[in-house]
């Protein structure tokens, strides 16, 4: 017979990973891939990189997708779950770490914060505006250093204290690490300085007025960077719990409510491993039925009209969402 | 001479109900849309408050369309708000509108500044025909208003999605052409029975309650249309702000339920005094929608807002203390729909899965800043 498997989408703007998981919500495989923009392209070619990491047989019993791009995904594939990325990432914290109280997540370009009390989310919070607390804020310091961004956690363990540096705005960063450097800090001062930065913008804007509670679980793309974890623990002095699959718990939790979902249905909508091979495009116009003027993006397979999305009103759009909380509400 | 003048929500059919009755002239600008965005904010000033741009763009638009002349409300304390009517008319001047602004003041703090104004744009009526129209308006404002509340509540209920927008459109039209005021009455009498007959199926809906500036409130371009979005995800949702609760704060039976005094009285232990616009509101109401067992609270503000964000500071302290859900939504040109989507959809997985365990407001908290609110003193 063959396993049966669950598969969680997480499209962001940054990284696009997919994962699957069997029926004790073990991670079987799991793929984490530039999004470059073209979330179509990187959603199919995951699929494929996925079916590759396979050595035998299996069956797609269920499909959730998250992230920004999840309704997108979600066509794509034929989720049976389509879910925001607080929920996703509550869900599969909770399944690692039950009594969790406090999940940070940070990615290329967005940091949340997610506050639980016995086992239900009881706030969170998104960052807005701004992008100087999030992945890509290391990114770009990493390059200004000359350093891989890989390395980046290492050689800020090796510090003893961090130099201090504005974390606030990335350009104030950059300034007041040329700063520091010529002014003779060692390196692994000013990297460490600058994970201290991040934590320190990220607790007192995104965190700020949150209770934060251990158990904490650090999850997204910069829970790989040892020195920011060394630098939350420093500063909440507790403990910080990174999971194994830090980077894809997105995909674990939508592939998770997959999983809840489809024991209830009986049923997926699964497209298969197909769906890599398939046409989808996009295109979008300007609606002209009233003077709202909404901007509607139009998805084809195979010259054909699968979904709309974009508009204000129900006229073009699936309500897909909206029916999924109600169903939520409802149950 | 014909007017022109800003959009929000249903503002426009007050308006050319009241000017037609009185005839005045005037042309009602296109709705909201997101030209009427990139028009105003092209010429105001970035960091001016989100609702002074987009009713620029009204203006704007208006002018485009034929007007030569145009009327803002003006007003008072410390809001910004206050000068839009005067920024708004040196910008238009400096863009080449060199048109006659009319500033309508509140007629209690300046009787003879309205007074004056009124006779500018309508020589030929009397003070009596004024008061006596407005009578008349007035209504079919706070009818529309009931028939709006009414629609927030029973959407999620609804069997057929969209149904009770239709329903709701097909209300509002009704009010809109009636005339005498016995027609009004009627009118109101139908629509609300198409509200009601909606087809619907029953459950315990979970209660948010939306609070926070009243033009975010009111305009549903410019707050992606939360409102109807929580209504299609399956929530019960009252709003703290309505137009004619707005323009008569003192006045006995408000649409929101509850009269300007309490809700200051309610806000008493956490911001005891005005703070600008509806700061204090915005914290009485989020109090008094825990004291109804509602299941959540969302804010609703403009971008560089004063006295939205001392509420929002405040806001937190509230939540955890009589344990309830607050969230707080910023809109500006920038605000994405994709945004506000997801923070909408985890704030409803999160107020699903607490009524679900069975978490609640604390009831002895909010009974106990009931009686101790009594004892404090006026700072």
């Amino acid at each position: 017979m063959k396993d049966n498997f669950y598969l969680g989408v997480d499209v962001g703007s940054v990284s696009t990973n997919l994962v699957l998981i069997d029926e004790e919500k073990r991670v079987v495989a799991s793929i984490y891939e530039r999004t470059r923009g073209e979330p179509i392209a990187a959603v199919q070619r995951s699929l494929i990189l996925l079916k590759e990491q396979m050595d035998r047989p299996f069956r797609v019993s269920g499909v959730g997708t998250t992230g920004s791009a999840r309704t997108l995904s979600g066509v794509i594939v034929g989720a049976d779950v389509v879910r925001n990325e607080i929920t996703s990432h509550a869900v599969a914290a909770l399944d690692l770490v039950p009594e969790a109280r406090t999940i940070i997540e940070i990615g290329g370009q967005d940091s949340k914060i997610i506050i639980l009390r016995e086992g239900v989310v009881v706030d969170f919070a998104m960052n807005t505006v701004c992008a100087a607390g999030t992945g890509s804020f290391l990114d770009h310091q990493a390059q200004r250093l000359g350093i891989p961004i890989e390395e980046f956690g290492d050689i800020a363990m090796k510090a003893e204290k961090g130099a201090q540096i504005a974390g606030r705005c990335t350009v104030f960063a950059e300034s007041d690490m040329i700063h520091k450097q010529q002014v003779g800090y060692p390196l692994e001062e000013i990297v460490y300085g600058l994970c201290e930065a991040l934590v320190r913008n990220y607790l007192n804007n995104l965190a700020k007025g949150k209770d934060i509670l251990p158990p904490v679980v650090f999850q997204g793309g910069v829970a790989a960077n040892k020195g920011i974890r060394r630098a939350f623990e420093e500063a909440l002095k507790c403990e910080v719990i990174v999971p194994d699959y830090f980077n894809v718990m997105g995909a674990i939790g939508a592939a998770i409510l997959a999983k809840e979902k489809t024991k209830r249905t009986g049923k997926t909508n699964f497209k298969g491993f197909e769906a890599a091979e398939m046409n989808f495009s996009t295109s979008s116009f300007i609606c002209q039925g009233c003077s709202n003027n909404c901007e509607i993006v139009k998805m084809k397979l195979e010259g054909e009209t699968v979904a709309h999305w974009g508009g204000r009103c129900g006229r073009w759009e699936i309500g897909e969402v909206e029916r999924i909380a109600k169903e939520q509400v409802l149950s | 001479m014909k007017l022109t003048f800003p959009h929000m929500g249903n503002v426009s059919i007050l308006i050319e109900d009241l000017f037609g009755r009185l005839e005045i002239e005037y042309i009602t600008p296109p709705k909201t849309s997101l030209r009427t965005v990139r028009l105003g904010v092209r010429y105001a000033p970035e960091l001016a408050c989100y609702p002074l741009k987009v009713t620029l763009g009204n203006f704007i638009e208006g002018f485009e369309s034929g007007a030569d002349a145009g009327i803002m409300v003006g007003g008072v304390g410390p809001c910004r708000f206050g000068y839009y009517a005067e920024t708004q008319r040196r910008i238009l001047n400096q863009i080449g509108y060199k048109v006659p602004m009319f500033i309508l003041e509140p007629p209690l703090a300046h009787p003879l500044k309205f007074y004056r104004t009124f006779k500018k744009v309508a020589p030929k009526k009397t003070l009596r025909d004024l008061y006596r129209t407005i009578k008349v308006s007035w209504k079919k404002a706070r009818y529309i208003e009931m028939i709006e509340k009414q629609v927030l509540q029973n959407r999620c209920y609804e069997k057929v999605k969209g149904s009770t927008t239709k329903a709701r459109k097909k209300a509002i039209n009704l009010l809109e052409s009636a005339f005498l005021e016995k027609e009004i009455e009627n009118a109101y009498q139908e629509a609300t029975e198409i509200i009601s007959s909606v087809p619907k199926e029953e459950f315990d809906a979970p209660k948010i309650g939306i609070v926070g500036e009243f033009f975010d409130l009111l305009e549903p371009f410019v707050n992606f249309d939360c409102e109807e979005t929580l209504g299609n995800m399956g929530f019960y949702v009252e709003k703290s702000v309505y137009l004619t609760d707005w323009l008569s704060p003192g006045g006995k039976n408000l649409i929101a339920g509850h009269s300007a005094d309490e809700v200051a009285r309610a806000a008493k232990p956490y911001l005891s005094h005005f703070v600008g616009g509806d700061g204090r509101p915005t914290i009485g109401h989020t109090i008094l929608y825990a004291k109804h067992n509602f299941d959540g609270v969302i804010q609703l503000m403009p971008f560089t807002c004063m006295p939205e964000l001392i509420a929002k500071s405040i806001l937190p302290k509230i939540s955890k203390d009589l344990d309830i859900p607050i969230l707080t939504l910023v809109f500006d040109e920038q605000t994405g729909k994709a945004g506000i989507q997801t923070r909408l959809e985890a704030f409803a997985d999160l107020v699903t899965a607490r009524r679900k365990k069975g978490f609640k407001p604390r009831r002895e908290i909010i009974d106990w800043l009931d009686n101790k609110d009594q004892d404090l003193v006026e700072v």
